[in-house]
């Protein structure tokens, strides 16, 4: 057998390595947040949208949808200099990764818009708000709540996805191994390491996860469901009660 | 009939000079698809006035509301509530639908009151209230918060500014709505069926609420088949039947000597609950 410890626990601390973790990190946060935008503009268009709107975003649902990330950042990164479009390995994994989660993201942002009571759309324009307004300040606050759960599922899975920045030279975790891997040629040591990042990374989102979605599954106010003239009254029954007895 | 009628004391009508025509209704046609809701309806509603709609269920009357208020679209006739000719621009002797911002804009002027409260949940009764005024309006936040306060004590919840809708009996809410609709300052206040949500206990401190409201000299036209509030506060009674305005009275006639079959009927329907 040729696994070495040594060299297992010396890459899970190596500079490489540990950068190209957190480049994962960040990798995932800024594309997911711009795919957020993305998804939510998207979601807005085909919602809201005039035709023209409504068919642009259509288009790129199932673009983006129906094809291969890999081909995506293939494409924008060594196909577009071709058309003269020259991105940098860092824009355009954001930007092939973020146009992706958007896609996906604008179906999951749709579905929890309309799960929002249509009373509060009447209630809002009765008020006078505009359609912004109503948006940022009605709508979406309540659509988050059905949107969050998914949204931390998608994170997961982007936290993995963004190794296939890889074969655009982006220098993340699975870069990272692949390039340990050609120094000292302890392949099965280095992507072992580097899958017990992603496990690591996975994992611990999986915490901060579980914290938002307990604060999201509350009710929306203060938790306590029995008010406190509920509370006086039960007192008042039980001591009744009591002496009753 | 839920309300104890003993609790509202007739409206003295005595003194009370109605003013200018603040809602005209003229010939206003609505269709969902196939089905024709509003058949050229024609009211005129005069500042301070208090109007009661009822009819039975399906007769258009929700829907006549929501077209006051711009909530649906017309497709004929005219409305004009609060000064504003509703959804429309004139132009060169032509109409030209109005755009967003400004349709919101004159709906500011005309405050809504809904039969399921529709409070918004995710924010505390007095963000509910200060809503309007602080985000739409642009008011001082500080100025805003005081006049809600001012509102809750007089819908009678003084003590609920910082609990949460769900918290809150129906009735509660309903006067909560009451109070968010009335911080925009509105010139006209539209209730649809704002009772017959509740649980019969919570009725009347929503009615008493509205019957105050009158007092003060509120426009209001109120969608409800809580007949004492008819009696007690409205100057005239309308029954819709099928799309169409059938019966237009003051209460004293329309409850003793209507002319409609329908409203007799109506009338005894409702009276024999
Ligand atoms: N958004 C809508 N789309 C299609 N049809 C509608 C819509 N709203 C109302 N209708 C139809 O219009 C007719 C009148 O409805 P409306 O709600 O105005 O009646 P209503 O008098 O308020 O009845 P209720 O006492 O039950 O509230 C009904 O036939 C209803 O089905
Ligand atoms: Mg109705």
């Amino acid at each position: 057998m040729n696994w070495s410890w040594e060299f297992f626990f010396s890459y899970l601390t190596n500079g490489m390595m540990l950068r190209g973790a957190w480049t994962t990190v960040w990798l995932s946060v800024v594309s997911m947040i711009l795919g957020l935008g993305l998804g939510v503009l998207a979601a807005m268009m085909k919602m809201y949208g005039n035709r023209a709107l409504r068919w642009v975003a259509e288009f790129y649902i199932w673009l983006f949808r129906g094809t291969p990330v890999l081909i995506q950042l293939v494409i924008i990164y060594t196909g577009l200099p071709q058309i003269g479009i020259r991105l940098t390995v860092i824009e355009s994994a954001i930007l092939g990764l973020a146009l992706n989660e958007g896609a996906y993201l604008a179906e999951i942002i749709r579905s929890g818009i309309m799960s929002v009571d249509k009373g509060q759309t009447d209630a809002s324009r009765a008020i006078g708000m505009t359609w912004r307004q109503r948006m940022w300040l009605v709508i979406l606050p309540q659509a988050a709540r059905t949107i969050i759960p998914p949204l931390g599922n998608q994170f997961n899975g982007m936290l993995k996805t963004t190794s296939l920045a890889s074969v655009i030279s982006m220098e993340e975790l699975m870069r990272s191994a692949q390039m340990l891997a050609q120094i000292e040629f302890r392949v099965l040591e280095s992507y072992t390491c580097a899958a017990a990042w992603y496990l690591a990374l996975v994992s611990i989102w999986g915490m901060i996860q579980v914290r938002i979605e307990a604060h999201y599954e509350k009710p929306f106010g203060p938790a306590a469901a029995v008010s406190p003239e509920a509370k006086k009254e039960l007192r008042k029954a039980v001591e009744e009660g009591g002496t009753a007895a | 009939m839920t309300m104890q009628e003993t609790q509202l004391a007739p409206r003295s009508r005595a003194g009370r000079d109605l003013g200018e025509p603040i809602v005209l209704i003229e010939g206003v046609e609505k269709r969902f698809g196939d089905n024709h809701v509003l058949k050229d309806v024609s009211i005129t509603v005069r500042q301070g006035e208090v109007v009661v709609i009822c009819g039975r269920s399906g007769s258009g009357k929700s829907t006549l509301l929501r077209c006051i208020d711009h909530l649906e679209t017309i497709d004929g006739g005219t409305i004009r509530a609060a000064g504003h000719l509703m959804g429309m621009r004139e132009k060169n002797g032509k109409r030209v639908p109005l755009k967003d911002a400004e349709i919101a804009r004159q709906q500011r002027d005309l405050g809504m009151v809904f039969q399921n409260f529709n409070l918004f949940p995710h924010i505390s009764v007095i963000e509910n209230i200060t809503l309007g005024p602080v985000r739409i309006q642009k008011r001082p936040k500080a100025e805003a918060r005081e006049e809600a306060r001012a509102l809750l004590a007089r819908v009678g919840l003084p003590d609920k500014e910082n609990a949460y809708p769900r918290q809150l009996s129906g009735g509660q809410q309903q006067r909560v709505a009451i109070a968010r609709a009335l911080a925009m300052k509105p010139k006209v206040m539209l209730f649809d069926e704002p009772t017959s949500a509740l649980d019969p206990e919570m009725i009347s401190e929503v009615l008493d609420v509205m019957v105050d409201l009158s007092r003060q000299g509120m426009t209001m036209i109120v969608v409800t088949h809580e007949m004492g509030f008819a009696r007690a506060a409205a100057d005239r009674v309308i029954l819709m039947h099928d799309g169409r305005i059938v019966e237009e009275a003051d209460p004293e006639t329309f409850f003793t000597k209507p002319e409609s079959e329908h409203t007799r009927l109506f009338l005894s329907k409702i009276l024999s609950h």
